[in-house]
């Protein structure tokens, strides 16, 4: 057992890799197979007749309690006792609807939901309290005297209290927090307003005074939790779908005692024991092959994209996906204790080092909260220094620190973000941290990772190869036969130049090796030049297969890493608004040489390890450059968590979605220098706001100093302020 | 004037009456899915009642 500080280190850090997370895990998957709460995903689903299909047809099965689908979030929950989720999924394919398990225990959106619904009621508590409290004072406004103005005044009272009480919470906390670490948060000014306000209102109440500010200390409140619900909401989205797409990796491994099959989680793995790896899956655990032969491509950890040959004896990492044929792989290290750790380390030194970057609204809070507290406190003095009323004085005090409250402020943040990630979300990409729109906006370097970011890490048949037209019906029946993504890259050729498969026999694929099969009574083989006897050497770059028929020259087929949709017209915007653009691969130099080339990058580098990745990126950033990485690999999650801001594809690995600020969801990359132009935008609303919200505090604040601010004063000035703030906001869509 | 002395109550009973609905919708859980409780209106099923709500609707996580 590792020392306890080095376990909470990586409970805190270690969701950055599929292994790694799994040891929590393991517990949370137990509790909720006995709860009998299953998720599934379920992308296709649309429509009324598409729920009920799936909740009829699951609740016909033996066992489902209850089955529900919710179509918002495109999933259905079942309660079934007993049975596993994975017994659904062919149930729901048979109706025509692709259904994949989600893990539970990764899902956390429930409690984050409970905060959400949390605003929601204080919103709705404060919003009734501020149209009856309104009612009320409308009439004081319009002159009611004495008695009636009084009895106004104490109902108000009777509702603005505990509303304050309740629905400032969040602030309060919020601002006793801040205090007690010695900061000046923003929500130490809202709160001192909210109290004050609410004090004094109940002391000039106590005195029949002439004028409260119940109505304006609600007002506050409602227009603030609006704020704070928009925040929270705009983050929710981004951070469930993310979580989603780390639920769909459901840790399982096939693990062989004696000689049996047995699918258990991976936490459960430990060294010694001996896993099956299917062919197409990921590799669970470090280990050493102990039977089979087939290729494995390590792409997502390297950055190699041609797959690399693999048999007994060979070394494997976790994450590696295997390709051909089955192998047995015996564990050397699991979880915690795998060769990701070691990447995990890298991962939490860069990120720490990238620091708590101050948002704007924390550096405008920062300039704000003093101001405002100072010039509440000097017309509090000179008020007193003037009458000597202390009455008097604590009112316009009062009366500034409402006019002057962060309302808009408060707002200005929280509408644009939100207003600007719903935008992004409709283009494909997920903002998961609140600030990365801002860092985004101040990038002027771009950094790509090369396979599965600005390729797709699949390769191309190059047509210019030349394949006699007779074999072209072959060559597609052999390449069905193998699961390699060579074979399914010549077979999707193929198809799409309408050839038809010729009939062949005795097809057998030879797992690392290639393909080979009878045609015509010739013997007919598929697969690696060295093993086909061809001269490898005169085959050069790049990914080639070779396609031999007995009795004819073999022929070599070329293959290309396919540029991502958009990367090219990505690059080129990104130049196009003078930015550099630089491009940093694990891949051998060639390969990377020719996608450089292809997409107009003068800048980049071959064969990098995750640690020169990372030193790259710390270099450019020491040199004053803020930098945007965008990779989807294990190799890079380092370079990613140190880059000021960082977009993963959907299609990376866990690792590197937890480890940057951003999701892209499609296969476009285009969207990538949409967000960058976005965010521009968005930054200068955001000061637009500031401006706003400032320009109308200059106007007020002078009438509250001088102590003409009634309460419908700093009411409507409060109100104009915020609503022109979101309307400013929503501009943006 | 003496009306106000029915009106204030009665203004007061009717927002609390629409915060207490208000509360109710938050706590069943009715805004989890608004896009399927759109759709679910149009489904032949249960068309004379309400589906029942499964067993788990109305706990808290």
């Amino acid at each position: 057992m590792a020392d306890l500080s080095v376990d909470r280190h990586y409970d805190a850090r270690l969701s950055a890799c599929p292994a790694c997370d799994a040891a929590p895990l393991a517990g949370r998957i137990a509790a909720s197979a006995m709860t009998g709460d299953m998720i599934l995903s379920l992308p296709g689903v649309h429509c009324a007749v598409c729920i009920t299909d799936v909740e009829r047809a699951l609740l016909a099965e033996e066992g489902v309690r209850s089955a529900r689908v919710n179509l918002t979030l495109r999933r259905v929950s079942i309660d079934a006792p007993g049975r596993r989720a994975e017994e659904f999924i062919p149930v729901l394919e048979a109706i025509g609807y692709e259904a994949h398990e989600l893990d539970g225990a990764a899902l956390t959106s429930n409690a984050a939901d409970r905060q959400g619904r949390d605003i929601l009621m204080r919103i709705g508590v404060a919003g009734f309290a501020m149209m009856n409290i309104m009612i009320l004072s409308v009439a004081v406004w319009s002159g009611a005297e004495g008695a009636t103005r009084d009895m106004f005044h104490w109902i108000s009272a009777v509702i603005a209290v505990p509303t304050v009480i309740f629905a400032g919470q969040p602030f309060f906390v919020s601002a006793w927090r801040s205090l007690r670490v010695g900061r000046l948060g923003m929500d130490v000014p809202i709160s001192l307003a909210l109290i004050l306000a609410t004090a004094i209102s109940l002391f000039e109440t106590l005195q029949s005074g002439h004028h409260a500010y119940f109505d304006a200390a609600v007002m506050l409140c409602f227009f603030l939790l609006v704020g704070r619900y928009l925040d929270h909401r705009s983050r929710a989205i981004a951070r469930s779908a993310a979580e989603e797409l780390t639920a769909l990796e459901v840790p399982r491994v096939v693990l062989l005692r004696d000689g049996a099959e047995q699918v258990v989680n991976v936490a459960e793995l430990r060294p010694g024991d001996v896993i099956r790896i299917r062919p197409g899956a990921r590799v669970a655990a470090d280990g050493e092959v102990v039977n089979g032969m087939s290729e494995i491509d390590r792409s997502l950890l390297t950055g190699e994209s041609l797959p690399v040959q693999a048999g007994p004896g060979a070394v494997l990492s976790a994450g590696e996906v295997n390709l051909t044929g089955p192998l047995d792989l015996r564990v050397t290290a699991a979880g915690r204790d795998s060769s990701l750790s070691r990447l995990a380390d890298l991962v939490a030194n860069a990120e720490a080092s990238r620091g708590r970057y101050a948002s704007l609204a924390e550096r405008a809070a920062r300039a704000y909260s003093p101001v405002v507290h100072l010039m509440a406190l000097i017309s509090l003095l000179g008020w007193l220094q003037a009458t000597g009323d202390w009455r008097v004085s604590l009112n316009v005090a009062a009366a500034v620190l409402i006019i002057t409250c962060p309302c808009a402020l408060g707002l200005a943040v929280p509408a644009v973000v939100t207003a600007a990630s719903g935008r992004l979300f409709r283009r494909g990409l997920l903002i998961k941290e609140g600030t990365a729109l801002e860092r985004l906006a101040e990038v002027d370097t771009v950094v790509f990772d090369k396979t599965g970011t600005l390729t797709m890490g699949q390769p191309e048949w190059v047509r210019g190869d030349a394949l006699p037209d007779d074999l072209r019906p072959v060559a597609l029946s052999i390449a069905a036969g193998s699961g390699h993504p060579l074979s399914r890259a010549l077979v999707q050729a193929l198809q799409a130049d309408g050839v038809a498969p010729a009939a062949i026999l005795k097809i057998k694929e030879l797992p690392g090796y290639g393909v080979q099969a009878e045609w015509q009574g010739r013997n007919v083989r598929l697969g690696r030049a060295d093993w086909i006897g061809a001269d490898a050497p005169a085959l050069a770059a790049g990914p080639v297969t070779v396609l031999a028929v007995e009795g004819r020259d073999p022929v070599p087929l070329h293959f290309t890493d396919a540029l991502r949709p958009g990367a090219a017209e990505c690059v080129a915007t990104l130049r196009g608004q003078g930015r550099r653009v630089l491009m940093l691969s694990g891949d051998a130099k060639t390969a990377v040489a020719h996608a450089a080339a292809a997409l107009g990058i003068d800048e980049f580098r071959a064969g990098m390890t995750p640690q020169q990745k990372e030193a790259e990126i710390a270099a450019l950033t020491s040199g004053g450059a803020k930098v945007l990485m965008v990779g989807d690999g294990l190799n890079d999650t380092a370079a990613l968590a140190r880059a000021h801001v960082s977009i993963s594809p959907a299609s990376g690995l866990d690792a590197a979605r937890v480890a940057s600020d951003i999701v892209l969801m499609g296969q476009d990359l285009a969207p990538v220098a949409d967000a960058l132009t976005l965010s521009g935008s968005a930054r200068r609303r955001i000061k637009q706001n500031f401006a706003i919200s400032i320009a109308y505090n200059i106007v007020a604040v002078p009438f509250a100093v001088a102590g003409f601010a009634t309460p419908l004063m700093a009411a409507l000035a409060m109100s104009l302020s915020s609503i022109t703030v979101t309307l400013n906001a929503l501009r943006l869509r | 004037m003496q009306i106000l002395f029915i009106l204030i109550p009665v203004s007061l009973l009717l927002g609390a009456g629409g915060l207490v609905a208000f509360l109710w919708s938050l706590k069943t859980r009715q805004y989890d899915d608004p896009k399927g409780d759109a759709e679910r209106i149009l489904s032949d099923e249960w068309d004379d009642r309400p589906k029942p709500p499964p067993m788990d609707q109305n706990k808290d996580p």
